[in-house]
């Protein structure tokens, strides 16, 4: 049997193969060539894309340089959200290498938000820790650490250090043993379909009688018709880094070793492939 | 168009401008109620109570009871905050969570009200510099 410390391993090491190519009527000096990288799921595009920007820098006129942005299939890929949940949200059963279209000019400010510099992903981060923790602790961890804890949480995942990040992480993973689980699952669930940017609710890992809730219990209430019922085809996919977790895991568990560092389980809700 | 008693942000009670121009016009019918489900019962209220706290020199503002729409980001707050307060373009506004968090700007104030909201109200610090790390 596999240890569950491995799960967080895989989670960690996932990687998306990418294919980032110039938008066509971006003005270049000389052709610009593809170029590829594989993306760590668990980070954002700003944060590990310096090397993209260079290589398409290099063909251009500082002057037809402004910020940066990235799209899938005429989707402004939003930075702040994962590379894994974008993936999952858009990209879900399209063939690999997955095609990002890199732009330099007229930035959609109304889908993306600024991203002029790390400390603004930094700051991003670390407020989604926070409001995990939240949810999970009243705060009680987070606000226990030093600032040096923090940093090295964002250390970790700047630099792609499992075990640094972890040394820390695991303090917010942990849950008294009287208690059986969080006082509230940190999660989002999104829907492609869906205008609204994601769901976010109070659900408790256990029930009442002792029962732990399932990732099938969460879907059902925040989300039905995600889940068929019983002489119903399937029609959605729930989907976390890439798999369809079993409905019936603790959300308990899911919450300890498939949440993003962020520390919140990213959902993506999408249409089940007619294939 | 329902009328509270409390002000609501993005009313014609601020100034004539565009204080809700990322969001519908209040004209507008309410934001599609899923026919999912997704809100059982809570989305029957279609706006919250909101309450803003100024932190350290950031000015008060009088009114510091809102009523506002469950889908209005936190980038919407913020602008509406700014120009409530006459501040610059170039002049940045942060919101805080439980004196703790600042939200991504992108998400809506109704689905913090349900997560930390207590007392039927969300308590919102702002500040004009960055207050919690």
């Amino acid at each position: 049997m596999t240890d569950d410390k491995d799960v967080l391993r895989d989670v960690w090491f996932g990687r998306i193969p990418t294919c980032f190519t110039l938008y066509q009527d971006e003005l270049t000096e000389r052709e610009a060539e593809p170029y590829y990288l594989l993306l760590p799921r668990i980070s954002y595009l700003t944060l590990v894309t310096d090397k993209v920007k260079k290589h398409f820098q290099k063909v251009m006129r500082t002057e037809d340089i402004s910020e940066i942005w990235f799209e899938f299939e005429g989707i402004p890929l939003k930075w702040h959200y994962p590379i894994g949940l974008l993936f999952d949200l858009h990209a879900s059963n399209t063939s690999l290498p997955w095609s990002i279209t890199v732009h330099f000019k007229n930035f959609p400010a109304k889908d993306l938000l600024h991203c002029q510099s790390k400390d603004v992903i930094e700051a991003h981060f670390m407020s989604s820790v926070k409001e995990a923790d939240a949810l999970k602790h009243k705060s009680q961890v987070i606000n226990e650490m030093q600032k040096k804890d923090h940093k090295q949480l964002w250390m970790g995942l700047q630099n792609d250090k499992f075990e640094q990040f972890w040394a820390i992480n695991r303090k917010l993973m942990e849950v008294p043993p009287e208690d059986g689980g969080f006082r509230y699952i940190p999660f989002r669930i999104y829907q492609a379909i869906n205008e609204r940017p994601f769901i976010q609710k109070l659900f408790r890992p256990v029930a009442n009688d002792g029962r732990p809730y399932t990732l099938g219990d969460l879907i059902r209430e925040v989300c039905p018709a995600a889940v068929p019922a019983e002489d119903e085809e399937k029609k959605y996919q729930v989907m976390i880094h890439g798999i369809e977790p079993m409905l019936e895991t603790p959300v308990q568990w899911l919450s300890e070793h498939l949440s993003y560092p962020d520390n919140f389980l990213h959902i993506s809700i999408i249409p089940q492939p007619t294939d | 168009m329902e009328e509270g008693s409390d002000k609501q942000i993005g009313s014609s009670t601020n100034e004539e401008g565009n204080a809700n121009a990322d969001s519908q016009p209040d004209t507008a019918p309410a934001p599609v109620v899923s026919p999912s489900a997704e809100e059982p019962h809570s989305e029957t209220k279609r706006k919250i109570d909101v309450l803003l706290k100024a932190v350290g020199d950031t000015p008060i503002m009088k009114t510091k009871k809102w009523t506002i729409e469950r889908t209005r980001s936190v980038q919407g707050l913020m602008d509406f905050i700014k120009k409530f307060l006459k501040l610059d373009a170039a002049e940045q506004i942060f919101i805080y969570v439980n004196q703790s968090f600042a939200p991504s700007p992108d998400q809506e104030v109704g689905t913090l009200y349900e997560c930390f909201g207590s007392d039927g109200k969300l308590v919102l610090h702002y500040c004009k510099s960055q207050a919690w790390g």
